[in-house]
């Protein structure tokens, strides 16, 4: 049975219209898989020295060890924004003789070979031969590594409930930064001392490899827990029940006076508003926007310039990345439709831009209290705002023609838990990293007030040639609609 | 008003739609039959733009509409419910339609006050999405849409499936009235025989994306077709 199911799979992978059009995207993913492994692989190796050479008194095992913590709660977080869990299309499988435990236990036992559960051997492993070269007790340290594969584990499927816990909510976040956040918070003042709790726990296991059964306890613990979730949402009526929501009305005529973008102006904002999928992007925009409060009190900040601009681009730039990235696929339900409608497509898209642009210009007036830190961190957010409305803007419409990928706006919560894995944060980097880069170099070479004029030239530049920009993409647009419409009229 | 010439729509080595030569005069109500993959709805598809012929030209009105997207202006149509924009109201959606034909709000409202008897008080002012609704009120409320703003070619697809008994008299009705007025032509098709001989006065039948009847609509219509298509 586990072998259809591959097949199904590698099938419903290779075959869908997505695969063969991303291959770009498979490489950047392929090297940022790369670069993690090489990280870890150095930090494996490299460990041990780096301790001894810090602490000569300390014993590496046991400072290693004291950290899993928060280890722990690092990979949980990083797992919640990257990893899906393994989606199958569930739904034409429930009629046919296969039982439903199989399914579910297919799904489960796939979410284990994930890429984030091997990425941690590669540090565990070097680091364990290392100790094992260095006359630590083999025992020891082979309990220890099978402890630490063993916590992997559990972060991946506590991580399952988490997700399927916060799904339900718009805010689907919050909970585990409140969670993750309110731990570190307790072991940090020291209420609750969760890391040497942890560590004294991996401690009494490597000395007693009877008490390992603990932590496998808990692994299959959660893993019924996991199983009874996954089945319980395995009709085709759990999603059904849900009560319809009334529809509310938004009066949205203060858009008029966009003339003809307005009806679509009015269609993205219903858009954004009504459909599970978008509105759960409004409340990171909060995030987005106090950004920076993560940088600028800290002094070490203080000098590197280049982070201003940085943090500028993020924070005046984060819904246009995070809306702009799906543009079109936000409309292929009914792309369709669409194509068949009189209107010009430099319509449809300016509307967009209109959008993207006035988001851009809400948060950086939202964000000028940040003058408070210093007077340059306005400036260097005002020329990153300009430069996000000239280029950055112009820069994701003309790659949103590259989406071949159908989104489903109201799409059920179960079985699928976020819709984004690491791709979606993968596109959002050369638009944040170009321009810190060219205003890094500009600062460093020429001196702040250059760079800050560059990127507002750039910025300038852009919105002169707008028109010129917007016919190149609209026409981009038109070469590549047959291909759109097939591709969105395909489920993924 | 719309002349199909040497059309042809192949997929890798597949042919699956070939029509030499056929012209449909404006204010005729044409209606296109055939079993399932005979080519109606690759036909639709080609008429709309929306896939591209591998041959061969289609002109609505002297347009070639693979060239120029003038045809729009007078074109209406509904081919399935990816026509829907699922999270609007009704009425929304109209106002949206209607938006892009330069129709206000006002002539939208007036509009679409005819359709009550179809609309069975079971779309308008309920307050729900489209999404929300049932296939069949799904379907009402896409073929309006196709009707707002006055266009002089409709095309439906299937416009009868799905559709409760009763409903599918009104439409029927509806569409006949639209038949009556000589400036609008029609393209309907359907797998019901019944429906489509009632509706249309010119009936095409396609197999294998090849046309191989072309009839004017008569009493003994309905006999040849079933005929036909029962072998």
């Amino acid at each position: 049975m586990i072998k259809r199911f591959l097949n199904l799979e590698w099938k419903q992978f290779f075959r869908s219209s997505h695969w063969q059009k991303n291959i770009a995207i498979k490489i950047l993913m392929g090297f940022f898989a790369l670069y993690l492994i090489a990280m870890f692989l150095l930090l494996g190796t490299g460990m041990y020295f780096i301790i001894k050479k810090l602490y000569p008194e300390g014993d590496p095992f046991v400072i290693v060890t004291s950290f899993i913590f928060y280890w722990m709660l690092g990979d949980l977080l990083m797992r919640f924004f990257l990893q899906k869990l393994p989606v199958m299309s569930v739904k034409p499988l429930l009629t046919l003789p296969i039982k439903r435990s199989q399914v579910v236990n297919y799904v489960l036992g796939k979410s284990a070979t994930s890429f984030f559960n091997f990425l941690p051997l590669f540090a565990i492993i070097p680091f364990s031969a290392i100790l094992i070269s260095k006359e630590y007790d083999t025992t020891i340290v082979l309990m220890w590594a099978l402890t630490m594969v063993i916590i992997t584990l559990i972060n991946n499927f506590l991580n399952f409930i988490i997700e399927s816990l916060s799904a339900k909510t718009a805010l689907s976040f919050i909970p585990i930064i409140a969670i993750a956040g309110s731990l570190f918070a307790l072991n940090y003042f020291e209420i609750i001392s969760f890391s040497s709790f942890v560590s004294q726990g991996i401690m009494a296991i490597t000395a007693n490899p009877l008490l390992i059964l603990i932590p496998v306890l808990i692994l299959v613990g959660l893993y019924v827990y996991n199983f009874k979730i996954l089945k319980s949402s395995l009709y085709v009526d759990s999603s059904v029940q849900t009560k319809v929501k009334e529809a509310k009305t938004t009066d949205l005529s203060w858009t008029n006076r966009f003339g003809a973008t307005a009806p679509f102006m009015q269609l993205d904002l219903k858009l954004i508003m009504r459909n599970k999928r978008s509105k759960s992007t409004l409340p990171l925009m909060a995030i987005g926007l106090v950004y920076g409060l993560f940088f600028y009190p800290n002094p070490v900040y203080k000098d590197m310039e280049f982070m201003f601009a940085f943090v500028g681009i993020f924070s005046t730039g984060f819904f246009l990345i995070n809306f702009g990235q799906f543009i079109p696929a936000w409309d292929s339900g009914y792309y369709k439709m669409l194509m068949s409608q009189n209107f010009k497509y430099k319509q449809y898209l300016k509307s967009k831009f209109t959008l993207m642009v006035m988001s851009v210009i809400i948060l950086f007036i939202l964000g000028i209290p940040y003058v408070y830190f210093g007077w340059k961190i306005l400036i260097a957010h005002f020329a990153a705002a300009i430069y996000n409305i000239g280029v950055n803007s112009h820069v994701i419409m003309y790659g949103g023609s590259f989406n071949r990928k159908k989104i489903n706006l109201d799409q059920k919560a179960a079985f699928n838990y976020q819709g984004t894995g690491a791709v979606q944060w993968l596109i959002g980097f050369p638009l944040l990293l170009i321009p810190m880069g060219i205003f890094g170099l500009i600062n460093w070479l020429a001196g702040f007030e250059a760079a800050v004029a560059t990127l507002v030239g750039l910025g300038l530049i852009g919105i002169v040639l707008h028109q010129k920009i917007m016919t190149v993409i609209t026409n981009r647009y038109l070469n590549v609609k047959y291909k759109m419409i097939e591709a969105f009229s395909q489920e993924n | 008003m719309i002349h199909t010439t040497e059309l042809t729509k192949k997929y890798g080595e597949t042919t699956v739609l070939t029509i030499d030569n056929l012209e449909i005069p404006k204010g005729q109500s044409f209606g296109l039959v055939g079993n399932n993959g005979a080519g109606k709805t690759t036909f639709f598809n080609l008429l709309l733009d929306l896939i591209q012929p591998t041959t061969g030209k289609i002109t609505s009105s002297d347009i070639q509409v693979n060239t120029s997207e003038d045809w729009k202006t007078f074109t209406g149509s509904f081919i399935d419910e990816s026509f829907l924009i699922g999270y609007l109201t009704p009425e929304e959606y109209f106002y949206f339609v209607g938006d892009l034909r330069g129709q206000n709000k006002a002539d939208v409202d007036a509009f679409v006050k005819q359709f009550d008897e179809i609309f069975n008080d079971e779309i308008l002012d309920k307050k729900k999405y489209l999404r929300d609704l049932s296939k069949g009120n799904q379907k009402k409320a896409g073929i309006v849409a196709a009707l707002i703003g006055n266009p002089e070619v409709i095309i439906l697809d299937e416009p009868f499936a799905n559709l409760d008994p009763t409903t599918q008299i009104r439409l029927k009705q509806m569409l006949k009235t639209m038949v009556d007025n000589k400036d609008v032509t029609v393209l309907i098709s359907s797998h019901d025989l019944g429906h489509v001989t009632e509706v249309c006065e010119r009936i095409v039948v396609l197999e294998k994306g090849n046309v191989i009847k072309d009839l004017k609509t008569s009493e003994a219509t309905l006999k040849e077709l079933e005929a036909h298509f029962a072998l």
